[in-house]
């Protein structure tokens, strides 16, 4: 477990110090696509400026190093406890030696732990596979994005939705609305749409884990995807708020069963420094 | 890039009234950070002004809980962009008005509230690129003291801080102007648009 430890440090240095390839590309592309002299364009020259400097200095790219949010596929007969511990105590280490800004703040006593560990925190979410490798996928979740987030049960009157995927689109696109410049555009919109408030948010936030260039599975969402990501994007909002041609990178929908009387949509939103990578033990 | 304009920290009302939306502009000198938990501090417990270890009259407020690598007694400034500044909305306008602050620096813009105590006591609302944490912190050049390290930790810390260049656009002026109501206004249009029925209300 010690080697699985130190592997665990070395992907949160990774994940919070290098920004993943596709993330780059897609604000590569925001920038190509935004006019010169805009201040959207302007933003997303600092943005790309920040990327590399982080990575040629290894410092993390932005100073809110997050929630770790961590989903694990563990091969029958390993001890989900172990992996569980050690990924705490790797979670110390990484926080003294790369350092990770200190999140976990403590309800009652408002006190923070100083070494991103708390009650839940990080989040660990484990799942048993049948394969025989272990995969460890990290993502370090900003707050402001976080905040960011909405959930929704339609039918939903105010925005005119009903429930089927063009109710889901006005959802989504009430998200962004709502959000604006505040949690770091261009985005990664994760959505998850299913039976019950819990199952949504995490579904959700799984989606932000898909490459940009993932293909949905299914036409019909892999067409909602990309009509959602043009539809986003003339509203005009822009890089950092700023007014501009691109407010989101790509969307990923993700889908469970429904009750019949259930309709929920959760919507999980990345900020452009959406920092996430696997371990393969 | 825009060209910019250069400004020297403390700022002067007659600086900050010649500020418009849309400048892009660089400060240099002494700010000091604040965010959720100082805001609260400052409005339910009052502190003097004497009490305070820094001069924040004419001073600068960023919005930023820095990361920062302690290394026996010496600390460093590894990374420090924006936090959002809306959570500190129902602070914001009594703070600039009790501790004569002239000016900001956030991300995501404010509310009416602030945009008022803005344009009532001549402060003005910076915003500079979110997530661009090592490329600002490249531009702090100094510690020069810290604030309720211990009570409130790194992140809620007061910091006292020297930058040089720091970038940043004002967004919400003196006058009233407001770039991110004029955004928000222009993506509703088109948002009401999208969700058909009746046209939403334009932003209060």
């Amino acid at each position: 477990m010690l080697k699985l430890r130190d592997g665990i440090v070395e992907l949160y240095k990774k994940v919070a110090t290098s920004l993943p390839p596709d993330v780059e590309e897609g604000l590569k592309q925001a920038f190509s696509n935004e006019q010169e002299e805009t201040k959207a364009k302007s933003a997303l020259g600092i943005i790309l400026e920040n990327i590399k400097m982080g990575r040629d200095t290894a410092r993390p790219i932005c100073q809110d190093t997050g929630v770790p949010v961590f989903f694990i596929k563990v091969p029958a007969g390993l001890s989900q406890i172990d992996i569980k511990n050690t990924v705490l105590d790797a979670t110390r280490i990484a926080t003294e030696i790369i350092p990770l800004r200190p999140n976990a703040v403590d309800i009652l006593t408002e006190r923070n732990s100083g070494d991103n560990t708390g009650i839940g925190f990080p989040i660990i979410y484990l799942e048993e596979t049948e394969k025989s490798t272990l995969s460890i996928d990290l993502m370090l979740k900003g707050g402001g994005s976080e905040n960011a987030g909405q959930i929704y049960k339609l039918p939903a009157s105010d925005l005119n939705a009903q429930r089927d995927l063009d109710g889901v689109s006005k959802c989504v696109l009430d998200a962004v609305q709502k959000a604006q410049g505040r949690a770091c555009p261009p985005y990664l919109l994760g959505v998850g749409i299913g039976a019950s408030k819990d199952q949504v948010t995490r579904l959700s936030k799984e989606q932000l884990m898909r490459k940009l260039n993932d293909k949905n599975e299914s036409k019909e969402l892999a067409k909602l995807e990309s009509d959602l990501l043009t539809n986003i994007n003339r509203l005009g909002i822009g890089a950092m708020g700023f007014g501009g041609n691109v407010t989101a990178l790509g969307v990923k929908i993700g889908v469970n069963h429904r009750h019949p009387a259930s309709y929920f949509v959760d919507i999980s939103m990345g900020c452009w420094a959406t920092r996430r990578g696997r371990l393969i033990w | 890039m825009v060209a910019s304009i250069n400004l020297a920290v403390p700022l002067s009302t007659e600086d900050v009234r010649s500020l418009k939306a849309g400048d892009f502009v660089q400060l240099s000198g002494d700010i000091v950070t604040g965010r959720d938990r100082i805001h609260k501090f400052l409005l339910e417990q009052k502190p003097r002004v004497e009490e305070i270890p820094f001069q924040l009259s004419g001073s600068v407020l960023y919005h930023c809980g820095p990361l920062i690598q302690k290394s026996g007694e010496e600390q460093k400034i590894i990374a420090a962009g924006p936090t959002t500044s809306m959570r500190v909305e129902m602070y914001a306008a009594d703070v600039i008005k009790e501790y004569g602050l002239k000016g900001i620096i956030g991300k995501g813009g404010m509310g009416r509230k602030t945009l008022q105590a803005l344009q009532k006591n001549s402060c003005v609302y910076f915003h500079t690129i979110g997530g661009a944490a090592v490329y600002l912190a490249e531009r702090i050049k100094k510690i020069l003291g810290v604030w309720k390290l211990d009570e409130f930790g790194a992140a809620e810390a007061m910091w006292h801080l020297e930058v040089e260049n720091f970038p940043a656009m004002v967004t919400m002026d003196t006058h009233g102007n407001d770039i991110h109501h004029e955004i928000e206004n222009m993506s509703l249009k088109k948002f009401a648009e999208f969700i058909g029925g009746e046209d939403r209300q334009a932003v209060k």
